[in-house]
């Protein structure tokens, strides 16, 4: 039985001068436990609903999205919540670091909604990462890369089974950008994390065993 | 734990604004407090001061005024009483002990009370007889001695051996001065009543202090009495002031003082009126402060959302942000109480010499702080809110 599988998801988005408009249409989508994959997909696409759809920040029109033999369809929202709390981690473009907050306590938000505050395991995932002499730093005194690491150790800290990543390596360099995908490939593969991306960077994508077109799956958009 | 430490950071991270609402939970706590026991430990100290009396004879009139005059030493004395009146009611059956008092001079403003000694063999409070500070003594009746209460002592800074001219009349006018040259011979210890306000001498000393109408000098302006039982006072009060129309019975002393306190209850509830609006301010403050700065939280309410944070989570940061501020402010304001009531305790304490206790413990204390922080947290509910409602995808977009 695969970690993920998606059946007929849609998702509609009402237009701000009225009417009603489908940003996704995605009749069938697995993954499986500790794989990893990348999806290949231009900006506005819906890749970033996709995501949002799996980790149940957003919920669905119609379809099923099945996580460890959950489905996040019937769950409510405060269900979603804490599935993703406990099995989701999530590595955003822009980081999305709580700029009010050191490294520690940033991956320690990771775990705080799930199963509880673990500071050794905060500790040493942000010695795994590099960062083991930045833990009281605020965001605003790291590096970009840095602030990178940070919010891929707050990824890991709920021991989720699914790291999702939108556009990871969206605002670094080619080099940090290198780095970093590396680094969350291996942080992934040693916690066997299921892994899955997406980007529009060949460059990314091209470090992937495996890879879909996103933008062929989503039916929404492959026949406008 | 996540909770308090979500909390804890919002404040750190808002202090200044923390810092400014919490100040201004603290004033409208502290006028709060401040009215509240002021307001309710006079009440109950006023009324139960008495110096020992179950009633006051004197001139007919008010019967505040006469309870004013002969025990809190304030207000002008209604009229005098002659001597004959006097003995009649020392002699009367119902009457225990029956000691009068002439009033009509000062120094310095400061009250002078002509007495015999046996005032000063009263219990002025179950149990409590005035005492006389080591090295002095109680005044002889005849003599030019004077005993001082402590607080009017410690002001005029007098010590034995001391002399002093009083001044004719109840308020100080420096060409007003007797001839007479007085002596101190005892300072009186504390008592916290109005006795202690006032510079004693013998009852003969006011009533022929020159310049007095030698015609009057034998009356008294009061009697001060205690009662065999207290079914005598009503009784007294019948014969006396509805069957007689010469003298005023002020009986009971406290309930007269209540009912001055009834008199003015108005001023009481203007200005808890004015305290509670206070306080609806500072709820407010609360509102606006946290309110205003939702907008700049939002991102970080949607990360939180994001990294699994239910909604109920962050409404309950917000409301117990709102609710730290309340509980900051009521705890600071009991620094501002401390200050303010200190000071009017002072100031009530200088005119009356009634002494209050603002620091006794007083209901007010559970339920004052319960309630601003209750009031902090309704002020919270509106943010909270809001931050409930944070749209987290659209939020914390970019999207791709």
């Amino acid at each position: 039985m695969p970690l993920l599988e998606i059946t007929n998801l849609t998702k509609t988005y009402a237009r701000p001068g009225g009417g009603m408009h489908r940003v996704l249409e995605v009749k069938a989508f697995t993954l499986e436990a500790g794989a990893q994959l990348a999806l290949r997909g231009e900006s506005g696409t819906g890749k970033t609903t996709f995501l949002n759809l799996i980790a149940g920040i957003l919920a669905p029109d119609s379809g099923g999205i099945v996580l460890d033999g959950q489905d996040l369809a019937r769950l409510g929202e405060a269900g979603r919540d804490r599935l993703r709390a406990e099995t989701i981690g999530y590595i955003f473009q822009t980081f999305n670091l709580l700029q009010g907050h050191n490294a520690l306590e940033n991956v320690e938000f990771g775990m705080a909604f799930g199963r509880g505050v673990d500071r050794a395991h905060a500790e040493s995932l942000l010695q795994r990462v590099g960062l083991g002499d930045k833990l009281g730093h605020f965001p605003r005194q790291l590096s970009t890369g840095q602030q990178q690491r940070v919010a891929v150790a707050r990824a890991l800290a709920n021991r989720p089974q699914l790291v999702l990543a939108d556009e990871p390596t969206g605002n670094l360099d080619r080099r940090h950008g290198r780095e970093s995908l590396e680094l969350i490939r291996e942080v992934c593969r040693e916690s066997g994390a299921a892994l899955l991306l997406v980007s529009h960077d060949e460059r990314v994508l091209a470090a992937f065993e495996h890879m879909q077109d996103f933008s062929a799956m989503n039916r929404a958009i492959a026949t406008q | 734990m996540m909770l308090f430490n979500l909390i804890y950071r919002s404040l750190r991270q808002h202090a200044l604004s923390t810092v400014v609402t919490a100040a201004s939970i603290a004033l409208a706590a502290g006028l709060l407090l401040t009215v509240w026991v002021v307001k309710t430990q006079s009440q109950a100290v006023f009324a139960a001061t008495n110096s020992g009396f179950d009633a006051v004879l004197g001139a007919r009139g008010s019967k505040l005024q006469l309870v004013l005059n002969a025990i809190f030493h304030l207000e002008a004395s209604p009229g005098n009483l002659a001597a004959a009146e006097v003995e009649a009611i020392r002699r009367h059956p119902a009457v225990r002990t029956a000691i009068p008092i002439a009033v009509g001079d000062n120094h310095q403003g400061w009250r002078i009370v002509g007495t015999p000694p046996s005032f000063f063999a009263v219990e002025y409070l179950p149990g409590k007889k005035y005492a006389v500070a080591a090295s002095g003594k109680l005044f002889t009746a005849g003599t030019r001695e004077a005993v001082v209460g402590a607080f009017a002592a410690r002001r005029l800074g007098w010590k034995v051996g001391d002399t002093f001219q009083p001044y004719h009349g109840l308020a100080y006018d420096p060409r007003a001065k007797h001839e007479e040259v007085y002596t101190v011979v005892g300072l009186l210890e504390p008592t916290g009543t109005p006795v202690d306000r006032v510079v004693w001498i013998p009852l003969e000393g006011v009533q022929t202090m020159g310049g007095h109408d030698p015609r009057t000098a034998s009356d008294v302006s009061a009697v001060l009495i205690q009662l065999r039982a207290p079914a005598a006072g009503l009784m007294l009060d019948m014969m006396i002031n509805k069957q007689g129309n010469k003298l005023t019975f002020a009986y009971p002393i406290g309930a007269i003082v209540a009912d001055l306190f009834n008199k003015i209850s108005w001023a009481d509830r203007v200005l808890t009126l004015i305290a509670w609006l206070v306080a609806a301010v500072a709820a407010g403050s609360v509102l606006v402060s946290i309110y205003n700065s939702m907008s700049a939280r939002a991102r970080d309410i949607a990360i939180l959302r994001a990294l699994g944070a239910r909604r109920r989570t962050v409404f309950g940061a917000v409301v117990g942000e709102a609710a730290a501020i309340g509980l900051l402010g009521s705890a600071a304001g009991f620094a501002v109480f401390a200050g303010l009531a200190g000071f009017v305790a002072s100031l009530i304490r200088a005119q009356t010499g009634v002494v209050l206790e603002p620091l006794q413990w007083n209901p007010v204390f559970w339920w004052g702080p319960v309630v601003f922080t209750g009031l902090a947290v309704l002020g919270g509910l509106v943010p909270a809110w809001k931050a409930y409602r944070v749209p987290v995808a659209e939020t914390i977009a970019p999207v791709s």
